[in-house]
């Protein structure tokens, strides 16, 4: 099928969000810099999200270099956000802006 | 609001949980469906 | 809390405006097959000064550089551009995602096959009833036909979902249901989109728009189906209640604007009018300069008064609704939408008749006569033959 700008199947919602796996930016997702952090846009969903931080900039877009989005979130984010950062990426996750690598 | 008003000690407290989606659905993450804007095309 | 962490909900930030626009619509020529009493674009005669194609690939150029994810591309009838094919092709080539609009009179089954096999590509067919009776009365005695003539093509060469665009008019209003309905069959998306008494539909609008009570059943069916796309068209009936889908902001210069088939770009489609003109692709700097230096943008993008609106509850639902909405009805920018839901607009609308303030109807690129009067509206569609590719 045609990678297309049409509504897919809606994703699995609350499937629990393991960062024991490897992730990896969606690749039908593209991501733009903005001065607040960056917008990321899912041609096969249309969903339009923004990363409000730097930092999560960073880690979406270096997730594929480790071997699980914990080992990520160690590299990336300190202790004290890990948390934060963690249930960041279970809503991208969500909507499917990083998806399994 | 509950999240600007706490300290670093204080969100350990919590219920992870909560403190987690207070945090991303407000500081993090945020997200719109768009299908295009005004309607034209 | 996370030192480098934005504190502005997105809504906000894109009232400040964005390093590129997010939809981005550029229509591709003035020439049109059709004549619809609405036409947003008064189109009809191609404008001499068109873009040529090197220009044009020199756009799509231009967004890659400022990676806008996709453009939607539109007219007059984009169709019938002769380097079409060629132009979509470059865009979708660089990842530049294209969805156009058409009335599908040229869509014919060759184009169809051709277009269902190009990546990131969107196809809209408007209509603006779910019968010729309907339809036809806006659009042009066999505009349906053709219309529903593409859609088969879309169909048969299995292009996936294409989506339907209906403006919604008063005569339309009743036919919603029926509408899904076809969209359904095909397995399409249905769009509906608000009318602005824009481009001919500055003289049309007063006839064509939904009635404030039929606004209410509009919303509410929105509501009832998810599924039905708007474009975040409706926003001034956010106000109604729960917020329906979108941004439910004027993203005018700020999200979005308008590349016209003569390179002047536009806050938004439903203000071709000098008032809201930033510049043109042409001028040094071509389209990035234009969006992130041109005047007009900057003061877009500075913080609007609520004026008028400013007390009332709803303005943060609504925003005080449509520019374009306002501008040709002679309203103030800073006061009441026309259709506002609570009735704010009919009362401002009725101090300007006194005065007879509206902005007029320009020609635009309207077919004339030869002796230089207006085409009579709509105008019948005339097909070619067979319609071969």
């Amino acid at each position: 099928m045609r990678r297309l700008l049409s509504v897919t199947d809606a994703p699995a919602e609350a499937r629990p969000f393991s960062s024991g796996r490897a992730w990896r930016l969606h690749p039908q997702v593209a991501l733009r810099d903005e001065a607040f952090g960056a917008l990321a846009y899912h041609y096969g969903n249309r969903r339009l999200v923004f990363l409000k931080s730097r930092t999560l900039v960073e880690l979406v877009t270096s997730l594929h270099e480790y071997p699980s989005a914990e080992a990520a979130l160690d590299a990336l984010v300190g202790d004290t956000q890990r948390a934060a950062y963690r249930a960041a990426l279970a809503r991208l996750a969500a909507s499917e802006v990083i998806d399994a690598a | 609001m509950l999240v600007e008003e706490q300290g670093t000690q204080d969100v350990e407290e919590l219920h992870a949980e909560d403190v987690e989606e207070l945090l991303v659905d407000d500081l993090l993450v945020e997200e719109v469906s768009i299908d295009g804007m005004c309607g034209v095309y | 809390m996370p030192p480098d962490v934005a504190v502005l909900p997105l809504k906000e930030q894109f009232t400040r405006g964005l390093d590129a626009p997010i939809c981005l619509t550029w229509e591709l020529t003035y020439a049109c097959n059709l004549a619809c009493v609405h036409c947003l674009s008064s189109s009809g005669r191609q404008d001499p000064r068109e873009l040529t194609p090197a220009e044009a690939r020199r756009i799509v150029d231009d967004l890659v550089d400022m990676k806008v994810f996709y453009v939607n591309v539109g007219g007059g009838e984009p169709m019938l551009r002769p380097d079409f094919f060629d132009l979509v092709s470059y865009a979708v080539e660089h990842r530049v995602g294209v969805k156009f609009s058409t009335n599908g009179t040229r869509l014919t089954p060759e184009r169809a096959r051709v277009l269902a096999g190009l990546d990131y590509l969107d196809v809209q067919i408007s209509i603006d009833g779910a019968g010729a009776a309907t339809n036809d009365a806006v659009r042009g005695e066999g505009s349906f036909a053709a219309a529903r003539q593409a859609m088969d093509n879309l169909a048969a060469a299995g292009f996936g979902p294409f989506k339907i665009s209906v403006v919604v008019t008063r005569q339309n209003v009743e036919e919603l249901d029926a509408l899904a309905a076809m969209a359904e069959g095909y397995g399409a998306q249905l769009r509906l989109t608000r009318l602005r008494p824009s481009g001919r539909a500055v003289d049309t609008w007063e006839a064509l728009h939904p009635t404030a009570e039929q606004q209410r059943r509009l919303y509410h069916w929105l509501v009832g189906r998810p599924d039905v796309l708007t474009g975040d068209s409706f926003f001034h009936l956010s106000a109604l209640g729960q917020p329906l889908e979108g941004l439910n902001l004027c993203g005018a210069g700020r999200v979005v604007c308008l590349i016209d088939p003569v390179g002047d770009v536009y806050a938004c489609p439903f203000v071709i009018d000098r008032e809201f003109l930033a510049g043109n692709v042409r001028d040094p700097g071509g389209f990035p300069a234009v969006w992130r230096e041109s005047p007009l943008f900057t003061s877009l993008r500075e913080p609007q008064s609520a004026g008028a609106c400013a007390s009332c509850g709803s303005f943060d639902a609504c925003r005080g609704g449509c520019m374009a909405a306002k501008f040709f009805t002679g309203l103030p920018l800073d006061g009441p939408d026309p259709e506002c839901v609570h009735g704010h607009g009919e009362a401002a609308l009725s101090e300007v008749s006194a005065r007879g303030d509206r902005p007029r109807a320009s020609l635009g690129h309207s077919k004339v006569r030869p002796d230089g009067t207006p085409v009579p509206l709509p105008t019948p569609v005339r097909l070619r033959p067979a319609a071969r590719a």
